[in-house]
């Protein structure tokens, strides 16, 4: 009886639209809901029914971790990677896709110190431009020699005036093997964003004003390395720092230290405010131009 | 019987899906790199193929013809196919732990691949019947085991060799697939000489 009444209100055609009734719609909708809930009971069981008795840390781990299978740990998946963990075989910080919430959560579990993986770059410490209009600091005589910072750096400590500053013959650009250092007005200068992290570059800098620092984000950095006396910095160099400590005075933190008439940040404490950027008179202090790249709470 | 062989020899030779199709290319690149993981993934596509063969068959004829309702093939047998690679998981983690440990992320990956939709689309083109399809499924699989066999010893010859630096990786690999896939076409013409 009822059937005899739906069936009917089925084959109406849809108002507006030539040839199509509701049966067209729902029996396809309805084949595939079937089959879906066939297939999903049956896999249901089956996990019920080969149910493996895993080991509960693990488990939990694996309840921690993104689920991406991603393989970037270096493990064949997140539940090998889980294993790894659980087992004590394998660090928690190693999921990037995770991220810092990920770390911190698996250590909570492992009761371990969570180890910070942050991405950094390498950043030349010297913002002195020795060429072009806007230069900061000028040479004091003609080098003629061997073209490499090393060999310049020998003969009284280069040709610049300021003798802590970057040479700017690429030692650098030529240590990088991701092409990711310019020579820009005479200086060495490093696109973050091909920087993978190798140090060559700090190693080959005869002067060592090539640091690591994290590289998302508003960092602060003081870029320059001239230890002397306020008067001898600015005579040299128009955006060194000349130790003049306005910056520990904002610095809310308490990040930046001053050594001699040197001035450097502590990056694990710096909350990248920016005091210290908008007080120091020579501009010596720099900073990324982006906002604070917070790494995303996966769901687990 | 006659018919059963031809369908065999050809899916293992003259039409081996990914030499002659170009099926299944990227378990094809990204399995073949030590031997022992390309027989394990072998075994697993076959066994899945095999599977895939003999559940989409009945539900293409009595589901999807029954109800007139053909043009949803692609999208079941995809479901089929997930949910089915999702078992074999289940059950190799269970049964073989050995294996499904080696296997890793690329058990699941099965379901991407795309021989195993190719052979369910084709066995329908093709109009073979239930047992056909499950003959045509084990020569897919056993065809798809072969290449890679053969394809991961090239490999390891390539690995030795002293390749130019701009050929260096996924180039050369890409060079030495389409040469190993050139020779099965020396297989041309088989099938009309072995039982024509």
């Amino acid at each position: 009886m009822l059937h005899a009444l739906i069936l009917p209100l089925f084959r109406l055609p849809l108002a507006g639209l030539a040839g199509i009734t509701l049966e067209s719609i729902a029996v396809p909708v309805g084949a595939t809901a079937v089959l879906a809930l066939v297939f999903g009971t049956g896999l249901a069981l089956a996990a019920k029914f080969f149910q493996v008795p895993g080991n509960e840390k693990q488990a939990a781990v694996r309840d921690l971790l993104p689920g991406a299978n991603c393989g970037a740990c270096g493990y064949a998946g997140c539940d090998s990677y889980a294993e790894a963990v659980a087992n004590g075989e394998a660090i928690p910080s190693l999921c990037t896709v995770g991220g810092q919430a990920t770390t911190s959560a698996l250590s909570a579990l492992m009761g371990v110190e969570a180890v910070a993986a942050v991405p950094r770059t390498a950043w030349v410490m010297c913002n002195g431009k020795r060429t072009g209009p806007n230069a900061h600091t000028s040479p004091r005589a003609r080098y003629v020699g061997l073209e490499t910072c090393a060999a310049a750096s020998l003969v009284f400590s280069g040709d610049g005036s300021c003798t802590f500053g970057c040479v700017g013959l690429g030692d650098c650009i030529r240590a990088c093997p991701y092409d990711a250092i310019d020579l820009v007005d005479g200086i060495a200068v490093i696109r973050p964003e091909k920087c993978r992290e190798c140090e060559l570059c700090v190693a080959a800098c005869p002067k060592k004003i090539i640091y690591m620092i994290p590289r998302d984000g508003a960092i602060h950095r003081v870029q320059c390395r001239n230890p002397s006396a306020a008067l001898d910095t600015r005579k040299v160099c128009s955006v060194g720092c000349i130790g003049c400590g306005r910056c520990t005075k904002v610095c809310p933190s308490g990040a930046i230290r001053v050594e001699g008439a040197l001035a450097s940040i502590n990056q694990s404490v710096c909350t990248h405010c920016g005091a210290c950027f908008d007080v120091c008179p020579t501009r010596a202090i720099t900073r990324a131009a982006e906002p604070p790249v917070i790494p995303p709470a996966m769901p687990s | 019987m006659r018919t059963m062989l031809i369908i065999l020899f050809s899916a293992i030779l003259v039409d081996n899906f990914v030499l002659s199709r170009f099926l299944g290319i990227c378990p094809f690149l990204g399995v073949s790199k030590s031997l022992k993981t390309a027989m394990g993934m072998g075994f697993a596509v076959l066994f899945v193929l095999v599977l895939a063969a003999a559940i989409t068959w009945p539900i293409n004829r009595y589901l999807l013809e029954g109800f007139g309702i053909e043009f949803l093939r692609t999208l079941v047998f995809i479901l089929v196919i997930a949910a089915l690679v999702q078992l074999v998981e289940t059950i190799l983690k269970k049964m073989l732990p050995p294996l499904y440990k080696a296997l890793g992320i690329y058990l699941p990956l099965i379901t991407t691949n795309c021989a195993v939709l190719g052979l369910t689309i084709l066995n329908i083109d093709n109009g073979y019947d239930f047992v056909q399809s499950l003959v045509n499924g084990a020569g897919v699989g056993l065809g798809f085991m072969l290449a890679l066999f053969l394809f991961s010893g090239v490999r390891s010859r390539v690995d030795r060799a002293d390749v130019p630096a701009f050929l260096k990786g996924l180039p050369i690999t890409l060079v030495a697939a389409s040469l190993v896939s050139l020779s099965f076409f020396g297989f041309k013409g088989l099938i009309e000489r072995l039982f024509g």
